[in-house]
């Protein structure tokens, strides 16, 4: 069953990546790498069969599963997925990314499309909000969990570190945070910017219930994310390669904000079409 | 002169005083490469600091190394720099330590990237600091100069700067809160820095050839401190005052001048702020946004054939 699913999402992944590199290449501004890094991650979360419970046709269901996408500059691979999900975005509309009077925001804005759920862009906010809204479901005895991803040059921000120490605290168990761990940044990789190791230690010591894997394996990804705790918030650390799919973007800093041009666009497209094992075979072994 | 964007003339600068004054250290939080302080860092990687992501903590350590006898100066977008307002607020307002604030990526001329990477309260913020100077260049001479009196000045500075290329004037050396003359004028004077200087100037040579308005031009460069006998002598050569910016009109350079108008003025005079109006920014191509916001030449002129 989960091969068939997992097959089948390796396949639809190919044309999520082939949309956010032509989303980016249009609006000749965007970025790449960290949008491409997360695509196992969203399909995991948000694709038909995934572990998010949630629908297009009530986005704003009061009881739904959310996620939060800290790191917003990822946005286009969201975009790409709620398209993907069936949600109101066309695929006219995918290709008005960052243009003037495009709902499409090159970060997320929570006032123009609702179901992104929260306006990002700053770096470092999205984990106490994610924290906050987890509270609030708890309070209101709505048993559904909140999604929070993070990027890893995201969690060098002191605020990520009070959302862990304080969800712990708290006890927020309906609360995942995922870390894009596609160790790159944008001045450099993180081991020579700002090292976050040992991470796993790190978010253990804090109380989180932690799992490491692969961020480009569905099966991994999966079932790290249906394995929660009665009492303790989770950790996923999901080990990606920035530029997934594409081999010329891949774990390559200069791509993380740059738009392909045109050739680099065709490049791109084809490569993304050969490449049709992503998800089932991984790749990011830390 | 092709058109230079004042954070690399910034960058080019701070790499060359880096030289002459051995004491300039600088911090960046991941974005050397738009901020430009990767030019100091290839020169003098020994005295460049790489915080990462991290501009609370990048703040709170340059107010320390400025007790050390260092000249920190601090880059990130100005956003995300005057964002952490209470570290810029305690550990270098009320600290009075020697550190310079430079915050790239200001106003909507960024364009793509949308509201959460604009500098649009900046000037706002950082001008309620007591003894902050706030300053803005309008081009890579200018703002090369004020690399270097930020260098000798003692005390806290906030620089902003553009990511887009400005139109280089020919202006007299910086002095700061003396506004260089741009365009002589009568009755109105238009007051604009920043990426909206060249617009300003543009539309007030189309207002006067259409006969509308004569407006003088300054270069509003420093919005803080303000120098109360050139601002009065200003009040006595015109009625009104129109002040220019790519900035939210809520507490930046026009709310400055139309404060101290309102206070010190010999005689009451009329200011309009001419800036993002209580709104946020967005998405879109640089052009269109100014397009938008009426700061290109043909809006500023439709502006005063509306309201004239
Ligand atoms: C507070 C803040 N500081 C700086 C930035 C500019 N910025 C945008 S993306 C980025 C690098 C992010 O790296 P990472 O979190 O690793 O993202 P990924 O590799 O997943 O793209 C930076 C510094 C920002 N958006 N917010
Ligand atoms: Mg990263």
């Amino acid at each position: 069953m989960s091969d068939q699913l997992f097959s089948k999402w390796a396949s639809e992944s190919r044309q999520v990546r082939k949309n956010i590199i032509k989303m980016i290449h249009y609006a000749a501004s965007g970025h790449p790498g960290g949008s491409l890094s997360m695509v196992e991650i969203l399909f995991s979360l948000m694709a038909e069969g995934g572990v998010m419970r949630h629908s297009p046709v009530t986005p704003s269901h009061p009881d739904r599963d959310r996620l939060i996408l800290s790191k917003g500059h990822g946005v286009p691979a969201l975009y790409a997925l709620y398209h993907h999900c069936g949600y109101d975005i066309t695929n006219e509309e995918l290709m008005t990314l960052r243009a003037l009077e495009s709902r499409l925001q090159g970060h997320p804005d929570r006032v123009r499309i609702p179901y992104l759920e929260a306006s990002t862009g700053s770096l470092g906010q999205g984990a106490s909000f994610a924290q906050g809204v987890a509270m609030g479901y708890k309070l209101n005895g709505i048993d559904k969990r909140v999604y929070c991803i993070v990027g890893d040059g995201e969690m060098q921000e002191g605020q990520i570190w009070e959302a862990g120490l304080s969800s712990a605290h708290h006890k927020v168990n309906n609360l995942t945070i995922i870390l894009d761990y596609n160790k790159a940044q944008i001045d450099g990789h993180i081991d020579e910017v700002l090292s976050l190791e040992p991470v796993k230690d790190k978010w253990l010591a804090f109380g989180f219930h932690l799992h490491e894997v692969d961020g480009h394996s569905y099966q991994q990804l999966t079932t790290a994310l249906r394995d929660t705790h009665p009492t303790k918030p989770s950790m996923i650390i999901a080990h990606t390669i920035k530029g997934r799919g594409v081999p010329f973007m891949e774990g390559k800093v200069d791509w993380h904000g740059k738009a392909p041009n045109s050739n680099e666009l065709e490049l791109a497209l084809n490569s993304i079409e050969e490449n049709s094992t992503i998800g089932l075979q991984g790749g990011a072994n830390g | 002169m092709g058109k230079i964007a004042t954070r690399k003339s910034f960058g080019q600068a701070l790499a060359e005083l880096g030289e002459i004054y051995p004491d300039i250290v600088c911090f960046d939080a991941d974005l050397s490469k738009s901020t430009m302080s990767s030019l100091f860092a290839n020169q003098f990687p020994d005295r460049f600091f790489e915080m990462g992501i991290q501009e609370a903590n990048m703040i709170g350590a340059a107010a320390g190394i400025s007790f050390t006898g260092k000249i920190p100066f601090i880059c990130s977008f100005g956003a995300f720099l005057t964002g952490r307002f209470d570290q810029i607020r305690m550990s270098v307002g009320y600290s009075q330590a020697n550190v310079k604030l430079v915050g790239t990526h200001c106003g909507v001329g960024i364009g793509e990237d949308g509201h959460s990477q604009m500098g649009l309260e900046d000037v706002a913020l950082m001008r309620t600091i007591p003894k902050m100077t706030v300053l803005q260049p309008s081009g890579d001479r200018e703002c090369r100069q004020m690399v270097e009196w930020a260098v000798k000045h003692q005390g806290p500075v906030y620089l902003r700067l553009t990511r887009q290329g400005l139109k280089e004037f020919d202006l007299p050396p910086f002095q700061l809160a003396i506004f260089p003359q741009l365009r002589e004028g009568e009755k109105i004077a238009f007051l604009a820095n920043g990426g909206l200087l060249e617009s300003a100037y543009e539309a007030a040579n189309r207002l006067s050839e259409m006969g509308i308005v004569n407006p003088a031009v300054y270069n509003l460069h420093t919005t803080k401190p303000l120098d109360g006998t050139f601002l009065t002598e200003l009040a006595e050569k015109y009625k009104e005052f129109v002040v220019f910016e790519d900035h939210s009109t809520i507490g930046g350079s026009g709310a400055a001048i139309a404060e101290w108008m309102a206070e010190y003025a010999p005689i009451p005079r009329r200011v309009y702020r001419y800036g993002v109006k209580d709104q946020f920014g967005e998405s879109g191509r640089p052009e269109d946004l100014y397009q938008k916001h009426g700061f290109t030449p043909e809006g500023i002129v439709t502006f005063f054939n509306k309201n004239s």
